[in-house]
């Protein structure tokens, strides 16, 4: 078997590539992985529904990050779907055979180590396989959002990694060839944050970035708090799911982002950057006041108010289109 | 967030797992802490699983008042929706829909009974009836 040292981390995505690339010999936090992938967004996307709730993001959509990195650190990752689970459960057996780390694409609903209320159908969550207890046959994961490693039997990881539905993994395997290089920061750091802000800000479609923000807010604002508050709680209750429960590091990525800054500023020897990473912790905090006001009106202990969280949204919006114009001229 | 800041209020979602937060430390860095989850956490999760448990409480009673099929007390078991399952099962949502007739759920094939089993990972004695 492969050593293979597994690492805590907060999002699968950023947490599998960051452990994937130390594995090939180049050491890559959390948070740069995620910053130098310009995977930072916000997005209300009304038309997607989950459980007749609207899907709020607030990072850019999955495999970007695996995808972002390739070209800075000249890297190649090469990804495999399968038609069938038989064909993607050998490809995978050859693969860690072979002794690859491999990546997975895997729904929560079927994973058996997770907690059991976190476990709903959602398909893009990553994990990565580095071994096969000889034994038993269960695959050894690490899966970077729990703290130690876990082994899965191989029914379960089938299911999960076969799971139908939105954003269905189809067995997606991935896993790089050749060995990723050190880039030249100076070039791959300033430009990884100027796609960042123009994502935050530039965005045609009025749903995305910081306008998405405010379209959020005004969709929270015609909320019928007197006539249907048990849908009204449902609602605002799903962003902060989506914000603060599915692993994004605290205050919807905003906190892992600020550490990407300050390794950005420690790197380009850019102090500015420190600065602005102060003000996007400020932001952050700002994102967790949001989410605790909304657990507050969820639970009654104080009046539902849905024109109160929309002012704080739209609150949260101004600081945010000032906060990148201003990391888009330090950049 | 400082180290301080980070919540430690034991999430009971998170079945005594921690996860991991960003936070500043005393050095004004920010770093990776343990959390044991924030009460806010808790409370969202809790609702959108109560909310799932309701339809399916929901459901058995209306099993029991012979007005659905166990079919559907499944399915929410399973934290599905209709579209869900006919995604999974490749079944049109209306003939899901029918099936949740008690009537028509009662003369299923086996074959067709297998196939919802298989997405819920269910055996089919196990879909036939709900507790």
């Amino acid at each position: 078997m492969m050593e293979f040292q597994h690492s805590h981390a907060s999002h699968c995505e950023s947490g599998v590539m960051s452990a994937m690339l130390r594995h090939l010999g180049l050491p890559i936090s959390e948070a740069m992985a995620f910053g130098l992938s310009s995977a930072l967004s916000f997005a209300y996307l009304p038309i997607i529904k989950i459980n007749g709730l609207p899907l709020v993001a607030y990072r850019m959509p999955p495999k970007f990050i695996i995808k972002g990195l390739q070209k800075p650190l000249g890297l190649k990752m090469r990804f495999e779907t399968f038609r069938s689970p038989e064909a993607g459960e050998k490809r995978l057996n050859e693969l860690l055979a072979a002794g690859q780390l491999v990546g997975m694409q895997t729904s929560v609903f079927w994973l058996p180590y997770m907690p059991e209320d976190l476990r709903f159908h959602f398909n893009a969550h990553n994990v990565l396989a580095y071994g096969r207890d000889a034994a038993s046959g269960d695959y050894q994961l690490s899966d970077p959002v729990v703290e130690t490693t876990v082994t899965c039997a191989p029914a379960d990881l089938r299911r999960a990694r076969f799971a139908k539905g939105v954003l269905a993994p189809k067995g997606l395997l991935y896993y790089p060839e050749g060995k990723p290089s050190e880039p030249d920061w100076a070039k791959v750091l300033p430009k990884a944050i100027k796609k960042t802000t123009r994502i935050l800000l530039d965005s045609p479609i009025p749903i995305i970035g910081v306008r998405g923000i405010r379209r959020l807010a005004k969709a929270i604002g015609r909320l019928d708090a007197a006539g249907k508050p048990a849908a009204a709680k449902m609602f605002i209750g799903q962003v902060v799911r989506m914000q603060e429960e599915i692993g994004t590091g605290g205050g919807g990525f905003r906190f892992i982002y600020a550490a990407f800054l300050q390794e950005a500023a420690e790197r380009l020897a850019r102090p500015g950057l420190n600065e602005l990473s102060e003000t996007l912790i400020d932001i952050g905090d700002e994102w967790r006041e949001f989410a605790l006001s909304t657990a507050r009106m969820i639970r009654d202990r104080e009046p539902l108010n849905p024109a109160k969280l929309a002012d704080k949204l739209c609150a949260i919006a101004d600081r945010e289109q000032v906060f990148f114009r201003d990391l888009r001229r330090a950049a | 967030m400082l180290d301080s800041e980070v919540p430690q209020e034991g999430n009971s979602t998170l079945g005594g797992q921690r996860k991991a937060m960003y936070a500043r430390g005393a050095d004004g860095k920010l770093h990776i802490v343990q959390s044991a989850g924030w009460e806010v956490e808790e409370i969202v999760t809790r609702q959108a699983v109560e909310d799932l448990n309701r339809l399916a409480e929901d459901a058995r009673q209306r099993v029991i008042a012979g007005q659905t099929s166990p079919l559907e007390y499944h399915m929410h078991r399973a934290r599905m929706d209709v579209p869900l399952l006919s995604q999974v099962t490749g079944l049109w949502q209306w003939r899901i829909r029918r099936h949740f007739r008690p009537d028509i759920f009662q003369g299923l094939s086996t074959g067709l009974l297998k196939r919802y089993g298989d997405a819920m990972g269910l055996t089919v004695e196990q879909l036939k009836k709900a507790p």
